[in-house]
């Protein structure tokens, strides 16, 4: 081990001065790149990813399926659930990337290598901005297989490819904001086993306190006003349309409900700018 | 002129605890400090506030001619920092990994693919490049994050306890590489709780305690400053341990002990070598039988000892929080260690 090393020079503070955004992106990029590399190395994270998903459309459309009425179908269409939940387990499946984020960024504090990250000379939110990136095409490809289920089961896109690849960007929209409240859990727990848990646990309240599984018409007012407001809805509501996949107009006058699609954008950027801000603010001023 | 590394009255708490409690330091270009200090001292806080990744609540420091507040992007592009967790991603490869923190660095992705060969060459790894680093032996991962903190080539260094938790040859093999990176006019700042360490490869030494600098100097200043060089002498026969005595008291300088379980008895001297020759004369003149003889020089275990009054090393975290003052348990835990 012979390290011959040439005498350093002092690099000036802003010597080899690239634009800001252009800094940001790169950074960002080679982080996002890292975390793909490692998501190919442990393909088990991504294959679990997709197996539960599958596992849902499975349970609901045959064990559940049955004993839920859809508005507008006939009672004797078995299909009709199956077209209905479709959009409420894709969004479910954005958002459980949260889990992902957070479990991550925890690992990366627990390591060091946040540190690391933090005395090099990079962009400030190129960190967890990367993670996020990751995280979405990991979405994306999950959502992509488990439409491919989707189709086996009888679930079918009937408004044409625009408005269901329109669709597609709502819902993995969604899922990149949830992915900043994971970066922000995974930069607030101690351990990578807190993360975990901490960045599901909520997620099951906030997906089924929704239109995602059963229709709204039949739950007590608080509960219908909140999953009426709720952002998941929203996407939800969104999907449905812009799939096709809902038999009568939504009965319920809530302002999302009735401008789903507008209404999920507007949730998930707020979602997405809010989180980001403060994830990147701790990122900061992490210390383990 | 400040030095590479100067620090002026740096203040940090965390709650109630004090981690730094005004730390000083001035580092001159291209030499080597040693902060020596036990778990909890504030080392390791020192070393976050240096590289930026840890705001001082009071105090000022400036590395490689940046202020570490005002201006962190400069002092990133100037430093290198190595910690006591080999901090690399352990699914990418040794190769993925360098050229990474290159291209973090703001490095070309050429150039950083270029650094990451040279760098795998220089620090043995060169046959391990292509493996997750998940593969790597403890000692081969610390080579790697010390190469990660080389990139750049940056003049400015910092260690947290660069050894810690290696086995002695490892231990060798990155004294090594610290020491040509220094004779290239890096400059260094190096934590270790490892006295031997310190002694080895700084040029300064500032030992560390409940958040300040103690005492600072060469090794040598802070071992005379702890008092000179002691003669040990181990009796054969326990019944000729107080003649002994009396004549080692004749070459004392100062007070002498005895230990009656162990047949030995230590005294400061001064005079070196020349005077141990006389020692054994008197006590053969006077049939005493030796078991072992030796001129004890001071190490810096006893400069840290008569310092502080606690051992450096060894010292667990128990007896850490068994201590009166309940700070230095805190402490410890915030630090990591």
């Amino acid at each position: 081990m012979t390290a011959t090393m040439t005498k350093p020079q002092v690099a000036g503070g802003d010597g080899q001065a690239r634009g800001a955004l252009a800094r940001s992106v790169r950074d960002s990029l080679v982080v996002a790149r890292r975390n793909l590399v490692r998501m190919l190395r442990i393909p088990e994270v991504v294959i679990f990813g997709i197996i539960q998903p599958v596992m849902f459309v499975l349970l609901f459309a045959y064990v559940f399926g049955g004993a839920i009425s859809i508005p507008g179908a006939a009672a004797a269409d078995r299909s009709a659930y199956r077209e209905f939940m479709m959009a409420g387990v894709f969004a479910q499946t954005v958002t459980f990337a949260t889990a992902g984020a957070s479990a991550g960024i925890a690992d990366d504090m627990h390591k060091g290598l946040i540190d690391r990250f933090r005395a090099l000379p990079m962009a400030r939110g190129a960190v967890l901005t990367g993670r996020t990136l990751a995280d979405l095409v990991q979405s994306a490809v999950t959502v992509l297989v488990l439409m491919g289920c989707a189709l086996v089961v009888g679930w079918r896109i009937h408004e044409g490819l625009p408005k269901a690849l329109a669709a597609f960007g709502l819902l993995l929209l969604l899922g990149y904001g949830f992915s900043w409240i994971g970066a922000l859990i995974g930069l607030s727990v101690r351990t990578p086993e807190a993360a975990t848990s901490a960045g599901l646990v909520w997620l099951f309240p906030l997906t089924f306190m929704s239109n995602a599984f059963v229709p709204t018409n039949n739950m007590p007012t608080v509960v219908r006003h909140i999953a009426d407001w709720n952002p998941f809805s929203t996407t939800v509501q969104a999907s449905r349309e812009l799939f096709g996949n809902q038999f009568q107009p939504v009965a319920s006058d809530a302002w999302p409900m009735q401008h789903p699609v507008l209404a999920s954008l507007l949730w998930s950027l707020l979602i997405t700018v809010v989180f980001r801000t403060l994830a990147v603010r701790k990122y900061r001023s992490a210390t383990v | 002129m400040p030095g590479a590394i100067y620090a002026e009255g740096l203040v940090k708490t965390f709650g109630e605890v004090r981690a730094l409690d005004g730390v000083d330091l001035d580092v001159p270009e291209g030499s080597v400090l040693g902060l020596l200090g036990p778990n909890g001292a504030g080392k390791t806080t020192t070393v976050r506030v240096l590289t930026t990744l840890l705001r001082p609540d009071a105090g000022r420091a400036v590395v490689a001619g940046h202020d570490v507040v005002a201006e962190p992007d400069a002092v990133r592009h100037n430093i290198g920092l190595s910690g006591q967790f080999a901090a690399v991603d352990e699914y990418l490869t040794g190769r993925e990994n360098l050229q990474m923190v290159g291209e973090l660095y703001q490095m070309s992705s050429r150039a950083a693919r270029a650094r990451a060969v040279e760098l795998l060459e220089q620090f043995d790894l060169a046959d391990a490049g292509d493996r997750p680093t998940k593969t790597y032996s403890g000692g081969m991962r610390r080579r790697l994050d010390l190469a990660a903190a080389l990139v750049v080539k940056p003049p400015v260094m910092f260690m947290d306890e660069p050894t810690t938790g290696l086995d002695p040859r490892n231990r060798m093999l990155l004294w090594e590489v610290i020491e040509s990176l220094v004779a290239g006019g890096t400059t260094l700042l190096l934590t270790t709780q490892y006295l031997e360490e310190a002694d080895r490869l700084a040029h300064d030494i500032a030992v560390v305690d409940h958040g300040r600098v103690i005492a600072r100097g060469t090794a040598d200043q802070l071992k005379a400053q702890t008092g000179g060089e002691r003669v040990e002498v181990v009796v054969h026969d326990r019944d000729l341990l107080g003649t002994a005595t009396e004549v080692l008291h004749g070459f004392s300088k100062g007070e002498s002990t005895v230990d009656q379980h162990t047949r030995k008895i230590t005294v400061p001297v001064s005079g070196g070598a020349k005077l141990l020759a006389e020692v054994i004369r008197e006590l053969d003149g006077r049939g005493v039988e030796i078991d072992d003889i030796g001129l004890r020089r001071p190490t810096l275990d006893d400069v840290f000892l008569s310092l502080t009054g606690h051992v450096a090393e060894e010292k667990s975290e128990a007896q850490d929080e068994a201590e009166p003052r309940g700070a230095a348990g805190g402490k410890g835990k915030k630090e990591r260690g």
